[in-house]
């Protein structure tokens, strides 16, 4: 029995009258990578708010006594000409132990050369601040990383190398992982559970089991006659799998 | 002599204080949050008139209840902080216009040192150095909340509360500035020299040292040029800023 690392049930967020997450029931367990998955809209970011408390819910979320989360949001609202280095972000976390030779060490767990300490964390690009806000969370030693993905602005080769990124990550320091993902070929490929979201929780399980054509089709079928070239996309990735 | 050293006096601290505060907004684009709170000052100025006590106390008691107010109101609705100072603004400003006589309302407005006494200094290096303190102290987990509330949330700051502090700190800096430079330059005391800070430097510290210093220049330079030419201190302190921060877009205009 492995241990348990996060407790949902009947977990709802509402925002005015609507449900926005209804409902959820799931367990997480040490060393789990769980993908979250669901069409733009469908409550995921808001999922993670919740399990983070930084929203209100009803319902349980109980994570394992004194377990440290590292939190990797989706995107930041900073300009480009902010007027902070990437060494500066990492120091203003105030972690214990904190050196430049710990950040150091963090860049190289994300593939980051030195160099882009003195960078403005405003000038690098939407992948490399990823990583850096990876090696963020790093910094506080966390047993489990939230990993948001980013809707756009990074190129598929790009994404991929993030997730065999964190896939080494959970590997090597038995880290947990939940992460937000719209690609269900990475599904696929790192996820050990899936969480399928559509406001509801549309299935959960072993990604092979919970995610059957009929699954995924209830879960995208709010979005099809919307985006039609994202269906084929899916039919695409079942047919390919 | 006695007058102009005073005048020196609180011109450096005060805009120490203002500047470092202007680095914080700049970075949350709260910008027209503290142009908005200096106008809500005004009510405040003309009570203290009123009833004779300090003008300094009567701004800034006036401005901690609006600062108060504000942020309760944010978490219980969803407009934006602007919008709220916003309307704080244009309510206050029409108050402190009927309720301040009209003769001292030029000297509420554009602000006066010519008469300060030693109290008055006092209480503006008193306050303008708490300000400075309280800042520094919180500046790490204020920047990270600025960036990203979920990730400060995630390390366990207390936005709500950090949010308050950083308000509170703003309506000080506002409340210490209504002498010097008045209500309706109050929030140029704070942007300027953080806009022009921005220009030129990369990282943080960077920034915050060059703000206190661009407006610790232009007060010297503001009370310097007032006192030869008999100006308010306070209209030439924006134009010695303005200059700095034109003098600081050229120069990132060169760098690129």
């Amino acid at each position: 029995m492995k241990e348990s690392i996060l407790s949902v049930k009947n977990l709802t967020v509402k925002i005015g009258k609507g449900r926005i997450v209804d409902d959820l029931s799931f367990d997480v367990e040490k060393g789990d990578v769980l993908a979250i998955i669901g069409p733009n809209g469908a409550g995921k970011t808001t999922l993670f708010k919740a399990l983070l408390g930084i929203i209100p819910y009803e319902g349980e979320a109980k994570w394992r006594p004194g377990i440290k989360i590292g939190y990797v949001p989706q995107r930041m609202e900073i300009e480009t000409d902010i007027p902070l280095t990437v060494f500066e972000f990492l120091k203003l976390r105030e972690s214990k132990n904190f050196s430049k030779e710990r950040a150091v060490e963090e860049l190289k767990k994300v593939s980051l050369p030195e160099g882009i300490l003195k960078a403005g964390l405003g000038e690098i690009s939407v992948g490399q601040r990823q990583r850096i806000l990876i090696a963020w969370a790093l910094l506080g030693d966390p047993d489990v990383l939230l990993f948001d993905e980013p809707t756009a602005d990074i190129d598929v080769h790009g994404q991929e190398s993030i997730y065999q990124l964190l896939y080494h990550l959970q590997d090597k320091f038995e880290l947990t992982i939940i992460l937000i993902s719209h690609d269900l070929s990475i599904v696929y490929k790192y996820a050990e559970k899936v969480l399928c979201l559509n406001h509801k929780q549309i299935c959960f399980g072993l990604p092979d089991e919970a995610m059957k054509p009929e699954q995924i089709n209830k879960l995208y079928a709010s979005e099809r006659g919307f985006y039609h070239h994202n269906h084929d996309e899916h039919n695409h990735d079942e047919h390919h799998h | 002599m006695e007058n102009v050293i005073y005048q020196f006096i609180v011109g450096i601290f005060i805009s120490a204080a203002a500047s470092l505060l202007g680095v914080f907004a700049i970075l949350k684009r709260m910008a027209l949050v503290g142009d908005a709170l200096s106008h809500v000052a005004l009510p405040g100025l003309a009570l203290a008139m009123v009833f004779k006590i300090n003008p300094f106390i009567g701004a800034a008691a006036f401005l901690a209840i609006s600062v108060i107010g504000i942020w309760l109101l944010e978490y219980k609705s969803t407009l934006s902080i602007e919008t709220l100072t916003g309307v704080f603004f244009t309510a206050a400003l029409a108050l402190g216009a009927l309720l301040i006589p009209e003769l001292e309302l030029l000297e509420a407005l554009f602000g006066d040192i010519s008469k300060l006494t030693a109290v008055d200094v006092a209480l503006s290096v008193v306050f303008s150095l708490i300000l400075i303190i309280v800042l520094l102290a919180i500046h790490k987990k204020l920047a990270i909340h600025m960036v990203s509330q979920e990730m400060a949330h995630s390390i366990g700051i207390k936005s709500r509360q950090l949010e308050f502090i950083y308000l509170m700190l703003f309506a000080l800096g506002v409340a210490l500035g209504i002498k010097f430079i008045g209500a309706l330059l109050m929030g140029a005391l704070i942007i300027i020299p953080a806009a022009a800070a921005k220009n030129i430097a990369r990282g943080l510290n960077e920034f915050m040292i060059l703000s206190v210093l661009f407006g610790v220049i232009s007060a010297i330079a503001g009370v310097y040029i007032s006192d030869i030419t008999g100006h308010s201190p306070g209209p030439v302190f924006i134009l010695v800023g303005a200059v700095i921060f034109v003098a600081s877009l050229i120069w990132r205009m060169f760098r690129k």
